[in-house]
């Protein structure tokens, strides 16, 4: 039977020859990656009663979403990783300096192509961008997988993304993903896999691959992954340290849906409150007044977005209405962008550049809203409450648009847009 | 799960419930579900800490728990006192969680439909079956594979992995 790249990884992680979707499997991951939420794994493991985990050189833990520790909870539960990490002799721990854990996943070579991976965060499903599949889970199944190494797993059905066309001027990876989610909806892709293809996510770079694979999770996805190619191959090749097999979907693989998408016909697309699939081009929201800004994530907080920001803001200063934080995605993200320059034109913009981490996206710390106060970021969702009051508003762009804001104070016309040179 | 006959009064919500409005990530540094309950769906419905009994049932449309990986959402409807969700769908992690900690959860759109906030509803999770004593009406849940099925009988992952490492039920 042919099957698609989903159902063959399935099947290799399961032992079995071939999987179905519907199908139940026992599956071993290749890698499992917790972050802060680690202090509940560990908690939960030792309930199981388990003393040793299953292959300590499995299992990745780096500290993101509240760092450094913003409370003393945070600090305790961080406290009680270091010492299980010590105890338990995993090598792969990265403390509070090193970076938002997807990003780090990626670019220290923890995730490859053909692998399966499952992460304690909704957001795991972001390592399709080099070829995996990969997904998130609660705390209690990790502790279940760190004691046994195993996972029962749903063999999914697989939505297949055909996008064609070339980006107009401006446009790009986040468009892509915020326009597909507002046509599949909140639910339409939930416990399917998606397989991106198409001239357009070919040329896209594994940066933008990461944000369109990040933000399927959005439309409920369990995995979303771009088969690797030559650039797949180019990233992952000086970070591998173990063989890798890429999987590919056989020609006649059966999909149980097919979306054609034209990037040749975007523009800027914008999330509005308070769902993700809310989704409106950005002249519908042109000249709304915001407060703060955020330009950072695991969606878009690597160099190539930090890059389109400060060519926006070089030379200029942000409104003295607006908070702007840019945060890179990671330690080298934030090395390379202070060598290249970019963080200076930030601080002479004056934004606000933090440590690496989830900070604001999440509303853990660092740049809460206030009440009836509007926020527009490059992260990935905008709940009512996200990122704290209930009544402030939280807006999901491009670091194009969220530049432009932070110079103006409000979100541009088209015209306005289009009028900056990228 | 057990097979104790679930019995309580419904609060009723609509689609898409997010797991930000369910526990807020300003009360996820704790676990603890004594400590997570009083502010149980605190953004989308700031009474219903205040005013769910032990057994009541929570009732939703599509897409129940979208969003975050955070268990501390099913834990928080847990430890307030809701005896199960019945959602017209679930999103997966937020199902996954709920059968590991042991919150049971039953997929039943027609019952959802026929059921209205304030209603007084009895759930048999053995059976899945659901009846609403107010207005009437008796539908029966989409039943779960047998694998899951053991790990809720075993009242969620914990104790299923613990009597599996010990050799009891592989």
């Amino acid at each position: 039977m042919p099957h698609t790249i989903c159902e063959k990884i399935l099947a290799q992680k399961a032992g079995l020859g071939e999987v179905f979707p519907g199908q139940l499997v026992t599956a071993k991951p290749d890698m499992v990656m917790s972050h802060d939420n680690a202090g509940l794994v560990i908690r939960q493991f030792r309930q199981i009663g388990a003393k040793n985990v299953f292959d300590p050189s499995k299992i990745i833990i780096p500290l993101d979403h509240r760092v450094p520790a913003e409370s003393e909870q945070t600090a305790t539960a961080h406290k009680s990783i270091r010492e299980f990490v010590k105890e338990q002799n995993i090598q792969n721990f990265y403390d509070v300096r090193e970076g938002i854990c997807h990003q780090v996943m990626v670019e220290k070579g923890h995730v490859l192509p053909g692998e399966l991976v499952l992460g304690t965060d909704s957001h795991t499903t972001s390592y399709g961008c080099v070829g995996a599949i990969s997904s998130g889970i609660g705390a209690t199944e990790m502790a279940a997988l760190w004691a046994t190494g195993e996972i029962w797993l749903r063999v999914p059905d697989t939505l297949k993304v055909v996008v064609n066309g070339e980006f107009p001027g401006g446009v790009g990876p986040k468009d892509l993903i915020l326009y597909i989610i507002g046509q599949v909806s909140a639910k339409g892709a939930d416990y399917m896999a998606i397989e991106y293809y198409g001239p357009t996510i070919e040329s896209m770079s594994v940066s933008g691959r990461f944000t369109v694979c990040n933000m399927s999770m959005e439309m409920g996805a369990k995995f979303a992954t771009v088969p690797a190619d030559e650039k797949t191959v180019k990233y992952v090749s000086s970070l591998a340290d173990r063989p890798y097999q890429p999987v590919y979907a056989d020609n006649d693989a059966v999909y149980s849906r097919e979306l054609i998408v034209d990037a040749s016909k975007l523009v800027p697309q914008i999330a509005i409150p308070h769902r993700v699939d809310n989704v409106v081009p950005i002249s519908e929201v042109s000249g709304l007044d915001i407060n703060q800004v955020v330009i950072g994530s695991c969606t878009n907080g690597r160099i190539d977005d930090l890059e389109i920001a400060a060519n926006i803001m070089d030379g200029k200063q942000v409104s003295s209405d607006i908070r702007l934080l840019v945060i890179p995605g990671s330690r080298s993200i934030y090395l390379e962008a202070m060598e290249l320059g970019l963080l200076k034109t930030f601080v002479e913009a004056g934004a606000l550049v933090l440590n690496p981490g989830c900070g604001p996206c999440l509303g853990a710390h660092q740049g809460i809203l206030a009440p009836g106060e509007r926020c527009l970021a490059t992260t990935n969702r905008n709940f009512k409450g996200r990122m704290g009051s209930t009544s402030a508003e939280v807006y999901l762009s491009n670091p194009k648009v969220a530049a432009m804001v932070a110079i103006s104070g409000k979100i541009p016309t088209l015209d306005e847009y289009n009028s900056e040179l990228d | 799960m057990g097979n104790k006959l679930l019995f309580g009064r419904v609060f009723k919500y609509g689609d898409s419930i997010d797991t930000d409005v369910i526990i807020p990530a300003r009360y996820c540094t704790s676990f603890h579900a004594e400590e997570l309950a009083p502010h149980a769906l605190e953004d989308l419905d700031a009474t219903f800490a205040s005013r769910v009994q032990q057994g009541d049932i929570v009732v939703a449309g599509h897409n129940f728990g979208c969003g975050s990986s955070r268990e501390n959402a099913p834990i928080a409807i847990k430890g307030a006192g809701a005896s199960c969700v019945i959602a017209r769908s679930f999103a997966r992690i937020f199902y996954r969680n709920s059968i590991n900690i042991g919150l049971p959860i039953l997929i039943a759109p027609e019952a959802v439909d026929g059921i209205e906030d304030g209603d007084e509803v009895e759930v048999d999770p053995a059976t899945g079956v659901i009846e609403n004593k107010t207005r009437g009406g008796k539908w029966t849940a989409d039943a779960f594979p047998p694998e899951i099925r053991n790990i809720m009988d075993n009242g969620g992952l914990v104790g299923y992995v613990k009597r599996r490492l010990a050799g009891m039920n592989t």
